[in-house]
């Protein structure tokens, strides 16, 4: 594991349950119990309706690419220029995220392609949701 | 006052963040009154802003009031809320406070604190400020709707026509599409020159009643509508990423109000930090039909001469961009209606100018005429 050169999240009470998902392999999102909405980022009450009763759920770490950016600004986490994207989960939410295991170019990264989510330790606290292109075994 | 409450708890509350205090007591507040969320249609708060506030709590507001002077912020936005009601600009206000004073939990200070939702499901990817975050929904843009890069770098290549005109623009030299796409790469598919610049600046407006306004040595112009609203500080939680919904409620809200047609529009600036902004602002506001606005830029329908000029200061691309340009975009909308603009536009009756605050964050919308009503 490299030092953390990104910019690391602090988690809050509201948010602990998913950065503690995240370091147990699961991504886990929050939906509603009245009107079902299934949101992302968390907080405990639903976005649509209001309703403080809302459980947590796990997702299947299914996603798309929804759009993306190829940053050529040099970052101290990053190799060269590198994708940071917007992923649409199979659970409806989209969350930011970079795709990892294809090389960092439009002819490599097709929107609406299918990702699956990779867990990427970067400190002792905080794992990150990245995202892979599904069925590209790098293994 | 129809709901009033506070936290549920009072004292030290380690266990809750300060946007989750707000949160509490917004909850509390809309019970009290028996409201929902979607009753909602006007918001305040100080401390923390109210873009971050709103979206977190799934509001759709076409008011907002984020004065900040300290303790009795809120004070001033109950009586701003009580000119809001009054002028008809909303109906129903909620005003929010949360303060972890004492146990300092997610206390932010800035937009991507650490702690802040945006600190925590945006920064760890690796942006690094406007030029990869507000860039991030046009290649969705691109695929939905067809645009080519030929067709976004000509948003920058008719600008820089307008700015040739204006002896105050930073940018003055005629570009060609070659000349954007051969610029050096800032953010795929974001080119340089598709940018906005980066410079030093400023300006100041002073309003009066419209019953004085002929008392002064300039011309008057005056403003018969107005918009707002925001939408989310996380450019990865807009609801639509080819739209913005700030927007789509800005620009309505102040044509309503100012009782015009888009027809009636003579000169238009719509805010213009990257090149998607003035695509994405002309389908919002109407102009064009959905994917209808590269091919209408495209066709020099906003350039010199052509039937809907718009940016014609050079813009945010050309003209100047100290990092909050909405003073300089109304700057010009004045200068055309006054009739003093370097690139005049030709009896300049009626000038829409819409603003864009964050990335897709904010917006507010003012039309500006050179009669008091149409």
């Amino acid at each position: 594991m490299d030092k953390p050169k990104r910019a690391l999240p602090r988690p809050t009470p509201e948010t602990a349950h998913f950065w503690e998902g995240t370091k147990a392999g699961e991504l886990l999102l929050q939906s509603c119990s009245v009107c079902k909405t299934t949101y992302f980022p968390p907080r405990p009450f639903c976005p649509d309706c209001g309703s403080r009763k809302v459980e947590i759920s796990r997702a299947s770490g299914k996603a798309t690419l929804d759009s993306y950016v190829i940053n050529h600004r040099n970052h101290p986490a990053f190799d060269g220029p590198y994708a940071i994207a917007i992923v649409k989960l199979k659970e409806g939410p989209r969350m930011m995220t970079n795709i990892v295991g294809c090389p960092q170019t439009p002819e490599s990264l097709v929107l609406d392609m299918p990702l699956i989510v990779k867990y990427e330790n970067v400190s002792e606290e905080i794992t990150l949701p990245l995202f892979e292109p599904e069925g590209d075994d790098n293994e | 006052m129809v709901g009033a409450s506070e936290t549920t708890e009072l004292g030290v509350i380690p266990q809750i963040s300060q946007q989750q205090l707000h949160a509490d007591a917004a909850l509390n507040a809309l019970a009290d009154a028996g409201l929902t969320v979607k009753d909602i249609d006007g918001f305040a708060t100080a401390g923390d802003r109210p873009t971050d506030l709103a979206y977190y709590l799934g509001i759709t507001p076409k008011w907002v009031d984020g004065t900040a002077v300290g303790g009795c912020s809120f004070m001033l936005h109950v009586r701003h809320a009580v000119a809001a009601i009054m002028s008809g600009h909303c109906e129903t206000v909620l005003i929010t406070h949360g303060e972890s004073g004492r146990s300092g939990v997610g206390r932010g200070g800035f937009a991507s604190a650490p702690a802040s939702l945006t600190g925590q499901f945006e920064m760890p990817f690796g942006p690094m400020g406007p030029t990869s975050l507000f860039t991030l929904p046009v290649l969705r843009y691109m695929k939905d709707y067809g645009m080519t890069h030929e067709q976004l770098a000509m948003v920058a290549v008719v600008q820089r026509e307008w700015a040739s005109k204006n002896p105050r623009a930073s940018q003055r030299d005629p570009i060609t599409i070659d000349d954007v796409l051969n610029s050096k790469m800032i953010a795929y598919p974001f080119h340089l020159l598709e940018c906005c610049l980066v410079t030093d600046g400023g300006g100041a407006l002073i309003l009066t009643k419209s019953e004085r306004a002929k008392d002064f040595p300039q011309k008057p112009v005056y403003i018969i509508g107005t918009g707002e609203s925001v939408e989310t500080p996380m450019i990865s939680q807009m609801q639509d990423l080819t739209s913005s919904r700030a927007f789509t409620v800005a620009g309505p809200s102040a044509m309503k109000e100012a009782q015009i047609t888009h027809q009636e529009v003579d000169h238009l600036m719509v805010y213009d930090a990257f090149a998607h902004l003035p695509i994405y602002g002309l389908e919002d506001l109407g102009f064009c039909e959905r994917g209808e606005a590269p091919s209408f830029i495209w066709e020099q329908n906003t350039a010199p001469g052509g039937k809907l000029p718009m940016n014609t200061n050079g813009g945010g691309l050309s003209y100047m961009h100290s990092g909050m340009y909405g003073m300089y975009a109304m700057q010009e909308s004045i200068r055309q209606i006054r009739g003093v603009a370097p690139a005049q536009v030709p009896e300049a009756k009626v000038s829409l100018c819409l603003g864009v605050g964050g990335m897709f964050g904010a917006s507010g919308c003012i039309v500006f005429a050179s009669e008091p009503k149409l």
